[in-house]
């Protein structure tokens, strides 16, 4: 398992999820990232369960809306979720309350089960969101788009040379590996692995230091001075200011329904 | 590693994501326009490294290699550490979009950390006394790291502390591969390229 996990998250070279297009493509970018950041906001934020399950069944909708990869999108949240099933199985245990059952003298509260249960909702949410409207632009126009809501600038592009170079280092990587397979290495649980995944570690580092000055040397070339250029222009289409209008009424609900939870 | 959304509470949010934009904003003043590739393309090699599994008994463990690089980048470590963990975030789903500053804040300190601690080690002459330092901060920051994400849980409630108690002994495997893979990296960088480490990358 960890050798398909290996191989297939490697690849990645800053592509969007593989999705049909859809309306939601058409949405600017900056509205995408703004409305899905308010969503974890509000959501995370969120102490009413009807609030948090409105939350996830939206986010449904909008997964729905966006084409993605049902069975991709579902495997990546699933893999999340195996790492949250230790939580639900703890928490009922370590929360004081109202007894559900009883384990080896041990007593699990309903309390500890909700609490576990709204965690899993609440992260489950926010990814599903998440997928469908910003991994499914291209890392390098949510680099934009961070660029446009004023992000500072050096952090942006570092986050572009990080998706350029991620697809070449990765390379590097795997052509590294190739070479020791060819040798006959396999992995185990024992010193030879770790020093020659340590090697192959270092030799990495040595190469991408070694790559970036070649990098800055042709920047330099072409008179780099600090300044990258923006070459999409963004612009709020009446479909964009639809869709804000639909989510900020949304959360505004969602809102509501937690202060009404929280006045009971 | 990597704690989700809706785990922590709002002052552990609110606490750790302001300390991480400190952090960040040391790091983005002491970083050069022309440090830019640099850190980008060790940015991408932190981001690979998480990627490797290596086998452990019958599971396996992946590396994380902030004491490596913190050594190499010092405070830039935040803004590179940030970048790849947003990435991984959006398009993987690693962690979450609101716990990301405490998730950037918890791996990237104790790379700060190592920094200071193997400054002078890390340039010594020997190799191996070198590849020692080396194995030190790759240990080291791990031991911060989860003791970091042990208090994060701990001050978010009661109910979490069980678990906190628990991330401590679940990361000391990790601990031990990392001190070996860290071991072999510096002697290997000694030896092939000891200008890497010897000149300070970022000045």
């Amino acid at each position: 398992m960890s050798q398909g996990l290996e191989h297939s998250l490697t690849s990645w070279s800053g592509q969007a999820l593989k999705h049909q297009s859809s309306w939601i493509d058409e949405l600017d970018a900056r509205v995408r990232v703004v409305c899905a950041a308010l969503f974890a906001l509000v959501v995370v934020s969120s102490v009413s369960f009807v609030a948090v399950l409105l939350g996830l069944s939206f986010a449904f909708f909008v997964v729905k809306a966006s084409k993605l990869n049902i069975k991709r999108t579902l495997r990546r949240v699933v893999a999340m979720d195996l790492f949250m099933l230790t939580l639900i199985c703890v928490l009922p245990f370590t929360t004081p309350g109202d007894t559900m059952f009883t384990l080896f003298g041990l007593s699990a509260s309903w309390q500890g089960l909700t609490h576990a249960l709204l965690i899993t909702l609440k992260a489950n949410a926010v990814l599903l969101v998440l997928f469908s409207l910003v991994a499914t632009m291209s890392a390098s126009t949510f680099g934009h788009a961070l660029a446009h809501l004023k992000v500072p600038d050096k952090l942006v592009h570092l986050l572009l040379f990080l998706v350029r170079y991620l697809d070449v280092i990765s390379q590097e990587y795997k052509k590294m590996r190739r070479a020791m397979q060819a040798r006959a290495f396999v992995m185990g649980t024992n010193f030879h692995t770790w020093k020659s995944i340590g090697y192959l570690f270092g030799m990495l580092l040595i190469r991408s230091i070694e790559r970036a000055e070649r990098i800055l040397g042709a920047m330099k070339c072409r008179g780099f001075c600090g300044r990258f250029y923006l070459n999409d222009e963004m612009k709020i289409t009446p479909l964009d200011r639809r869709f804000s209008a639909f989510f900020s009424c949304f959360l505004i609900l969602l809102i509501g329904i937690n202060v009404d939870d929280l006045l009971q | 590693m990597h704690i989700v959304d809706g785990a922590l509470s709002a002052p552990v949010l609110a606490g750790g994501a302001l300390l991480a934009i400190v952090g960040i904003f040391i790091g983005l003043k002491k970083m050069d326009y022309d440090q830019l590739p640099l850190v980008g393309v060790l940015a991408s090699v932190f981001f690979i490294a998480s990627y490797i599994h290596l086998p452990l008994g019958f599971s396996s463990v992946h590396l994380i290699m902030n004491g490596l690089l913190g050594i190499l980048l010092g405070w830039v470590a935040f803004p590179a550490l940030l970048v790849a963990l947003l990435l991984q975030v959006i398009f993987f789903g690693f962690g979450g979009l609101l716990v990301l500053g405490v998730n950037t804040l918890n791996i990237a300190l104790p790379a700060v950390f190592m920094y200071y601690l193997c400054y002078r080690g890390i340039r010594h002459d020997s190799a191996k006394v070198a590849a020692i330092w080396g194995a030190i901060g790759g240990a080291g920051a791990i031991v911060i790291t989860s003791i970091m994400v042990a208090f994060s849980l701990a001050l978010s409630g009661e109910s979490f502390v069980l678990a906190a108690k628990a991330v401590l002994p679940a990361h000391i495997p990790i601990m031990v591969v990392e001190a070996f893979v860290s071991y072999s990296a510096v002697y290997l960088i000694h030896s092939v390229k000891p200008d890497a480490i010897h000149r300070d990358l970022i000045s």
